[in-house]
């Protein structure tokens, strides 16, 4: 399944982009607000050309203004050459280029190492960073975890990675306690700029366990964010933001997508953590996904367009906090809002979600906020069942004709 | 820094029995001092109830520079060991008055009659070294340098608190003195020691910087049944991390005996069974214990890896000032309390010519004053605006994310004032 840099510079990202005027930024003397530190910042993912005026590039590298959404077109067209990879290797070169550049990042975790990691995402590291900044651990998740925080507290810049996400379910008490909160009691004294990331979700029949979605178990977390990559070209980019955040973040991976092949850009570029991404821009009614759902929903917006409708598709790509301003946008023009998530029904993302949109942007809704997600089943295992606990695009069909009656 | 000690000399000869279990491949490090046990102890029908005797204590101490002095500290040391424990003792006491006035609340843990651990350890350390406690911290935090001004603040929840008062009693934090807190749930800080070791070694190996900073991280024996416990004993052998696990055994979790929850209740024998080093030391005497701190400390400054050191101490008060303390036996009470640290140390002080009485006394009202002082700073401070509640939340506060009007909620003058809600 081949990734496509869906829709051109949508009015609500580019706007989104533009409005954020660092000179509004203001920093009160108590708050650790990064101006100081601008010179290592370069968080750089604007719309079209205003990017390059909106958000300031204080770093001394030269950064190409990339398009976190860009016509297949503009790509080609303004960044020339370009380089095909597969996701999964996104993500190595992210990691790779971040270790580079800091030698305070390293990468702590199981079989991260001589194995190259189970999805192969650290593949090469070891060899050229040594055992010790590429660090195979025993399987001891909340240990590792905590050690990675302690590290962190202490001046380096660990990437966490979970085997696969259920696995940091073990680590729960150093993940909430530690890495969210310790910020706030230490009286803002020390910094976790750690990344915990894996990969997660519904895979081919890998049972219960193995399948879960942990986005909605950490998103009440305070301290923490939260971030889902679904294309190459953002997966590194998020990768790099990640690292270079002073806050701790968790990047959720999924297993399906890891081969996903997409042309990104040979220049260095980042995503911005906070903002969500346009997939694709619409009238009718607006799409709100992430990770896998992504494709989904993607391959459900051919046959509505095909039947006449014409979807928004937003990748809110940022689980927490939410990008309520491109959500906005969206909704005050198409006063119509479906959620497809992975996540269980209770409690997951999309339930936050609907609960945001309702709070903030009841008066522009013309029918109430629909959300497909995940049935309250542990994931099965048989091929059929495991197929109907996971919304299939049949079901974003039905449900956009529904709301669009 | 170089030290008399080699790998095989024993530290004193008096038993081969005060050997230490090692596995076979490893070379024996020197015998540690050990107190005598009182515990009745389950015997086991193995092979190593023969290596067991009761350790008695150490008789000559191997010295660095004078070997011919049987003192085992000077004049200056002694008083500073002396002053810190006062401070310990008089600042728990001082908690507890302030806290049957109103003047702190929550969960607040004592320290008195531990303060031999504290000292004897924290007072070996840099201030480049790191500390990481439990719940039970105010007394490490002071004995790293941590003002008992700012200590007092944070427990009375004011701004000039150690952690500007968002922490309270069982979240000690300094940067500056490098004290990792402070944590609320046991077992959750040794894995942070665990990190702060492992970014020594990193420091040294990848970043090739002149790094031989050493971790202490405390917690007591109830700690030693959870497995955060033995997955970083694990670890901190495997990469040989700059580390010493201090258990504070006081032989009680809140209500639950240490012989009651645990299997085999020596503790120190569960360093070797991950390869490193398990000592036994009496907690109640300082000098046994900075004894032993010393070679741990050492031994993790020379890149030998982890020691794990079993302190038998005694609380003399409850598990917290919310402990009614009823199940604890008065006779077992009684006799810690006869092995006072401060009282023994006084002794030793006066009887080896270290000190007189006058100086000591000098010292507690220096210590008493200080105390003092610390509570008037501590009252007159403010209280945290609400302009504090949003902030510290993230070292980035991007991360509370873009608002429905496009700007970063950060940057909502709501948000300053700390009524945004974000």
């Amino acid at each position: 399944m081949a990734a496509r840099i869906h829709g051109g510079a949508g009015a609500g990202a580019a706007t989104a982009l533009s409005t954020f005027n660092p000179k509004k930024l203001v920093a009160p003397s108590r708050t650790n607000l990064p101006a100081a530190r601008s010179s290592k910042r370069c968080i750089v993912a604007g719309g079209g050309s205003d990017a390059s005026k909106s958000l300031s590039v204080r770093h001394s590298q030269k950064l190409i203004a990339s398009a976190a959404v860009a016509t297949k077109a503009e790509t080609s067209a303004t960044t020339g050459t370009g380089h095909e990879l597969l996701l999964f290797e996104a993500l190595q070169e992210g990691l790779e280029e971040e270790m580079d550049r800091d030698p305070h990042v390293c990468v702590m975790g199981e079989d991260v190492g001589h194995y190259g990691g189970s999805y192969k995402v650290t593949k090469g590291l070891a060899d050229k960073f040594g055992d010790l900044r590429v660090l195979d651990t025993p399987i001891c998740e909340n240990a590792f975890t905590g050690m990675g925080i302690g590290a962190a507290m202490t001046g380096l810049r660990p990437v966490i990675e979970g085997m696969n996400m259920g696995f940091l379910l073990l680590a729960f008490n150093q993940i909430s306690n530690n890495c969210g909160m310790l910020h706030y009691t230490s009286g803002g004294q020390f910094t976790i700029p750690v990344v915990i990331r894996g990969p997660g979700g519904v895979g081919r029949q890998l049972g219960a366990e193995h399948s879960q979605r942990l986005e909605s178990y950490f998103q009440s977390i305070p301290g923490i964010q939260m971030v889902a990559c679904s294309t190459p070209y953002n997966a590194k980019g998020l990768m790099k933001a990640a690292i270079r955040s002073e806050n701790p973040v968790i990047l959720f991976e999924h297993v399906l997508l890891y081969n996903l092949k997409e042309k990104i850009p040979d220049e260095e570029y980042i995503c911005n953590l906070e903002e969500a991404e346009m997939v694709r821009p619409g009238e009718h009614i607006t799409i709100l996904t992430y990770s896998r759902m992504r494709y989904h929903v993607m391959q459900a917006a051919k046959t509505l367009v095909n039947k006449g409708y014409d979807p928004e598709v937003i990748d809110i790509r940022s689980l927490k906090p939410f990008d309520l301003y491109t959500i906005g946008n969206s909704v005050k023009k198409t006063h119509r809002v479906l959620i497809v998530e992975e996540c269980m029904r209770t409690g997951g993302i999309g339930a936050s979600l609907t609960a945001a949109i309702n709070e903030n942007f009841h008066d522009y809704l013309d029918a109430p906020v629909m959300c497909l997600s995940s049935q309250d089943v542990p994931t099965p295992y048989a091929g059929t069942l495991e197929e109907w606990t996971v919304v299939q695009p049949a079901q974003i069909v039905t449900a956009v004709e529904q709301l669009c009656q | 820094m170089a030290t008399a000690f080699s790998a095989t000399l024993p530290l004193h000869g008096s038993s081969q029995e005060n050997r230490l279990l090692l596995p076979p491949t490893r070379l024996p490090p020197p015998s540690f001092l050990g107190s005598t046990r009182s515990l009745p102890i389950r015997r086991l029908n193995h092979a190593h109830a023969a290596r067991r005797s009761p350790v008695v204590a150490v008789q000559e101490i191997v010295k660095e520079k004078k070997p011919t002095n049987p003192l085992l500290i000077t004049k200056e040391e002694g008083l500073v060991l002396y002053e810190d424990m006062i401070l310990g003792r008089s600042f728990e006491d001082m908690c507890a008055q302030m806290y049957y006035r109103g003047k702190m609340f929550g969960f607040v843990h004592l320290y008195n009659g531990q303060e031999a651990v504290s000292t004897g350890f924290i007072k070996l350390l840099t201030k480049s070294d790191s500390v990481v406690s439990t719940y039970r911290d105010h007394v490490h935090a002071l004995s790293k340098g941590v003002s008992a001004r700012a200590v007092m603040s944070e427990l009375f929840g004011k701004v000039t608190g150690c952690c500007r008062g968002q922490g309270g009693s069982m979240h000690m934090f300094s940067k500056e003195h490098n004290m990792l807190g402070g944590f609320a749930f046991i077992g959750e800080g040794i894995p942070v020691a665990t990190g702060a070791a492992f970014t020594s070694k990193y420091k040294r190996e990848v970043l090739k910087q002149d790094c031989d900073d050493v971790t202490v991280a405390f917690f007591g024996d109830g700690t030693c049944n959870n497995g955060q416990f033995y997955e970083c004993l694990n670890m901190a052998a495997l990469y040989k991390l700059p580390i010493i696990f201090v258990v504070e055994n006081n032989l009680w979790a809140i209500g639950m005996s240490h012989l009651r929850s645990t299997s085999d209740p020596e503790i120190w024998k569960k360093g070797p069974a991950f390869g490193m080093p398990g000592v036994h030391v009496d907690g109640m005497d300082v000098l046994k214990v900075r004894e032993v701190a010393k070679e741990a400390v050492s031994r993790a400054r020379r890149g030998e890896g982890p020691t794990l050191v079993e302190c038998e101490t005694y609380r003399f008060r409850g598990h917290s000032l919310a402990d009614p303390d009823e199940l604890r036996d008065a006779a077992e009470k009684a006799k810690y309390a006869a092995r006072d640290p401060i009282t023994a140390l006084k002794k030793y002080l006066i009887e080896n010519k270290l000190a007189n009485e006058g100086e000591l006394k000098t010292i507690e009202k220096k210590i008493d004053d200080l105390v003092e002082e610390a509570v008037e700073f501590a009252d007159a401070s403010p209280q945290p605006g609400r302009s504090q509640l949003l902030e510290n939340v993230f070292a980035d506060p991007k991360g509370f994310g873009i608002g429905p009007d496009g700007r970063y909620r950060c940057e909502d003058p709501k948000f300053t004032e700390g009524t945004a809600q974000v």
